[in-house]
């Protein structure tokens, strides 16, 4: 018996597991494919503080930037580079916009000039109006990065300490009155103290399982990705202002804004698209044209270049745009750390500190009241 | 029946119909890439455009694989 | 723009029969393949026939002229995507192109299946295929010592036709028995016979034939100089091995069939007898999307004989489909071609059966062996990637990027699966060739009309 069941293996769940071994816990990560075969296998990887209004959400993600330079520094193995942001506006007035934020924001940036752009990005379209630099925007590979969170884990506090259990999938969950005591899989029931909730995406599903509701749907997201450079062509991660209203917006249809970044393997990714279409994996041609368009309107120079590529993932998407973390009153036992839509790389680490502070009685670092698990009203947004 | 291109400056033999990697190969150059990770050596492999193996650029123009690309005269091959 | 009632990828023997078919029967019909001439993997001929011939190649090359005759064959035409809409399908190529129609055959063919061993990269080492593409194709003999190896009867026409050329041959190296096929009985049917040909002609010339024996590593500084080969236990597990000098190995372990195009479509796959996924497809050649039809390689391999008849099937169901009336089983197919094309899919399952490929083969690599040549990941990247959580070729590559590289795949597909775990998934390949960003950025995609 553990002390903590953690239920995925994503990277959200990877840095429970972390913070909570610790922390001293004893933690087992269950899932019911491999490590980050979910959402976070489909991520972009960005760690952003750019793209959030002030609020809880952004106090969120600058802890969690804080902790991704940290982890890097003591573990690392997941391509971590703090190579900065650059949001570019293609209008006077967005311009406005940007710098009215970035003030409101209070975090570190330098407005950007429209003459100033092309001294960070040589190969940037002209015409624009200008932009606002955030050096502290990074990038990790999400995939390795769950996948060496859950090693140093388990590697730097005792093996046994943090135990990783794949192909495990979680069915219910064990009761004492209305205590949740642990969980039923398709390998038998297994009891522990606490069971936190990581399940991204399916985290509605296994709510349910234990008769608690959440509003998590999927928000469908397709990545395309050129073939390899042999120089680089972009060096921050380059946006243009109308990713920070699609990631905000509510809507069902389809949005997509230009995201550009080059990665350590010479290879170009593009994003981002949104779109509520339920779980649908068929590649959608219009939608992989329309990101294909907007990123050489941004930069020219990758016209000629081939797209090699394109994968799609369904982000953790809550009516609120904010995600699920803390203990869930409505089930004693049970604790949520899902539903982080858009940014669930981004906001790993804060997300398994602030957890694990939680589950070893410790006053959480940030306030968790924003994100607690019963602030739906039931048939919100649906 | 020949004609000429060249490749990296050095005059090679082809002929019509042939592909770029078809003409490398008979004339001897059978290893023209060099591999981003570990520079390695690479030419043809799968001779089919399956494996991008043996890619060149031809007269200025982005990276394209030397098996499907079909020699014309005067073609100035690059490899990489 | 044209909307033709059918429009077939692929100018193999399946397309080429498959269009023909159809086309004789009154449907509008477009042929598009990547090649400069139809013909597809075994028919790549110049115009000049090859000596010896090839064999079926008059009737195929009469195909190709019937079919000229009626139908519009698009060549140098390489298909990138292929998108459903209300009442038919595009089918986009690069550089733009792109065809309308209003069902689809997808008759894509199969590629090499090579294995990893140490020095598989170094050039001079090439696919079976490859050679065999170099020499019917370009009239390029491969090298001056060739030697031939991997496992199943392709190995034996190309080593024939590599030796017939002026090449020195100084082994061909089965990795199998070899004797199960000659035993089996339906094998006497047909390519047995083809296959005692290229034996008789492969001793003529003095090239030795060794079953149970395998290539498990090439030498050379930048190129080839050398294989090892070594003799094999029934799993593949070396017993003992000898250094051949040579300038060029062709090898090959069977066939990988290309669904790109009908996964991207959302047709239902199978594994087929050994575990490779196909396409499902019914008694009529229908694979599980509507109006999409396939045959050949892409519902499992079987060689160019099965390959024409499924074409044929395919055309004559395809025209018996004509109108909105949906095709019933196998409608209008004539039960001697239903006959001859379950015979056939018997004799492909035996082959499959007596040409497989054995876990040994594993032991042949070294930690610092590649396996995924685009990215190169070797051995030792993929065993990371399991230790930190891996458990199937998805993870593996999201892991260790084994298959993330320019072919996508298409050459360590099967060997990552093998090493990763979890059986061999269907190929997901939204975008099945490299195409511009400012082709994808201009795609019109209108709705279609008549
Ligand atoms: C196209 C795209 C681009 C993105 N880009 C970024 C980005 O740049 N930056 C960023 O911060 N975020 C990005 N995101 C969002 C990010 O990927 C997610 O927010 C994040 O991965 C969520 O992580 P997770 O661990 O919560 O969920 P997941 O990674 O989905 O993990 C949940 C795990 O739970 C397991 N599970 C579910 N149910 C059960 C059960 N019953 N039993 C056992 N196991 C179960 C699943 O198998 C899965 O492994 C992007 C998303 C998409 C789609
Ligand atoms: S040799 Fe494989 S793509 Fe050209």
């Amino acid at each position: 018996m553990s002390d903590v069941i953690v239920v995925g293996a994503g990277v959200v769940g990877a840095a429970c597991a972390y913070y909570a071994a610790r922390a001293g816990l004893d933690v087992t990560v269950l899932d019911r494919g491999p490590v980050a075969g979910g959402t976070t296998g489909a991520g972009e990887g960005n760690v952003l503080v750019s793209d959030k209004e002030p609020g809880p959400e952004l106090e969120l993600a600058l802890l969690s930037s804080r902790l991704w330079r940290e982890l890097a520094a003591t573990g690392g193995g997941f391509e971590y580079e703090p190579k900065g942001g650059l949001v570019v506006a293609e209008t006077p007035d967005v311009q406005e916009r940007l710098v009215e934020l970035a003030a409101e924001q209070d975090v570190p940036h330098e407005v950007v000039p429209a003459d100033g752009l092309r001294a960070l990005e040589p190969e940037l379209a002209g015409g624009l109006a200008g932009g606002v630099h955030y050096p502290q925007d990074a990038q990790v590979q999400p995939m390795l990065a769950a996948a060496r969170l859950l090693r140093h884990g388990a590697d730097s506090f005792g093996r046994g300490a943090l135990k990783v259990r794949l192909g495990v999938t979680v069915t219910g969950f064990t009761r004492s009155g209305d205590r949740v005591t642990g969980v039923r899989t398709s390998e038998g029931d297994m009891l522990a103290g606490a069971v936190v909730n990581a399940a991204g995406t399916w985290g509605g599903e296994l709510a349910a399982r234990a008769g608690v509701t959440l509003p998590i749907l999927p928000r469908r997201g397709f990545i395309l990705v050129t073939e390899p450079l042999p120089r680089p062509l972009i060096r921050h991660k380059v946006y243009t202002a109308a990713y920070v209203t699609n990631v905000a917006s509510d809507s069902a249809g389809l949005e997509t804004s230009a995201v550009v970044e080059g990665t350590p393997a010479g290879t170009v990714l593009i994003g981002a698209s949104r779109e509520r279409v339920g779980f649908d994996r068929t590649t959608s041609l219009p939608v992989l044209s329309r990101l294909a368009a907007q990123a050489v309107a941004l930069f020219p120079a990758l016209r000629e270049v081939r797209a090699i590529r394109s994968y799609c993932g369904f982000r953790p998407y809550c009516p609120d745009h904010l995600p699920v973390i803390g203990a869930d009153p409505r089930a004693p036992g049970l604790h949520h750390a899902c539903g982080h839509e858009g940014a669930g790389i981004g906001l790993a680490p804060a997300t398994g500190h602030l957890l694990a502070q939680v589950l070893t009685g410790r006053r959480p670092d940030l306030d968790l009241w924003p994100f607690r698990p019963d602030r739906f009203r039931s048939g919100e947004d649906r | 029946m020949t004609f000429e291109i060249t490749v990296d400056g050095r005059p090679v033999p082809a002929r019509p119909g042939q592909t770029i990697g078809a003409a490398l190969h008979a004339a001897g150059i059978r290893a023209w890439r060099t591999t981003r990770v570990g520079g390695r050596p690479r030419g043809l492999f799968c001779g089919i455009g399956i494996c991008f193996d043996c890619l060149i650029s031809v007269n200025g123009g982005p990276v394209e694989r030397a098996c499907l690309a079909e020699a014309r005269p005067g073609d100035e091959v690059t490899t990489s | 723009m044209t909307v033709y009632d059918l429009a077939v990828v692929g100018g193999g023997p399946a397309g080429v029969a498959g269009a023909l078919t159809a086309a004789q029967r009154g449907l509008r019909v477009v042929l598009v393949d990547s090649g400069v001439r139809p013909g597809g993997q075994y028919f790549r001929h110049r115009d000049v026939p090859d000596e010896p011939a090839t064999k079926g190649f008059e009737r195929f090359a009469r195909q190709v002229r019937a079919l000229e005759d009626r139908a519009d064959v698009m060549t140098r035409r390489q298909v990138w995507a292929v998108t459903r809409e209300d009442d038919g399908f595009t089918v986009h190529c690069l550089g733009g192109a792109a065809v309308r129609s209003r069902r689809l055959l997808i008759a894509t063919g199969a590629h090499d299946r090579p294995l990893p061993f140490p020095g598989w990269d170094l050039p001079g080492v090439l696919t079976a295929g490859g050679a065999q593409a170099l020499l019917k194709g370009h009239g390029v003999v491969a090298g001056r010592r060739v030697v031939v190896a991997g496992t199943g009867p392709f190995l034996l026409p190309v080593a024939a036709g590599l030796a017939a050329a002026g090449a020195e041959v100084p082994g061909v190296y089965e990795a199998n028995g070899g004797l199960g096929l000659a035993r089996h009985p339906l094998l006497a049917l047909d390519k047995a016979g083809e296959a005692a040909g290229y034996l008789a002609a492969l001793a003529r010339r003095r090239v030795p034939y060794r079953t149970r024996h395998a290539v498990v590593a090439a030498h050379g500084d930048r190129e080839l100089e050398a294989v090892t080969v070594a003799r094999l236990d029934r799993d593949w597990n070396v017993l003992s091995a000898r250094r051949v000098p040579c300038d060029t190995l062709a090898t090959g372990y069977g066939f990988v069939p290309q669904l790109d195009l009908g996964v991207q479509l959302g047709c239902a796959t199978r594994p087929d007898a050994d575990g490779t996924p196909v396409l499902s497809v019914d008694a009529a050649q229908r694979t599980t999307v509507p109006g999409v039809w396939a045959a050949g390689e892409p519902t499992g391999v079987g060689g160019r004989h099965l390959a024409e008849i499924e074409g044929r099937v395919a055309g004559l169901s395809i025209a018996a489909a004509r109108g909105t009336a949906p095709a019933t089983r196998a409608a209008g197919v004539p039960d001697v071609l239903l006959r001859r094309r379950t015979r056939m899919r018997a004799f492909a399952a035996a082959l499959l059966a007596a040409y497989p490929v054995k876990d040994g083969w594993r032991g042949w690599l070294r930690d610092d062996t590649v396996v995924c040549r685009c990215e190169e990941v070797p051995l030792a990247g993929i065993r990371e990637a399991r230790e930190l959580g891996a458990t199937d070729a998805r993870s593996a590559k999201l892991l260790s990027r084994a298959g993330m590289g320019w072919c996508q795949g298409r050459v360590c597909a099967y060997p990552v699966a093998c090493l990763a775990g979890g059986g061999q998934a269907a190929p997901r390949r939204p975008i099945a060739q490299p195409v511009t960003l400012a082709d994808l950025a201009e795609l019109t995609l209108e709705e279609p009309h008549d």
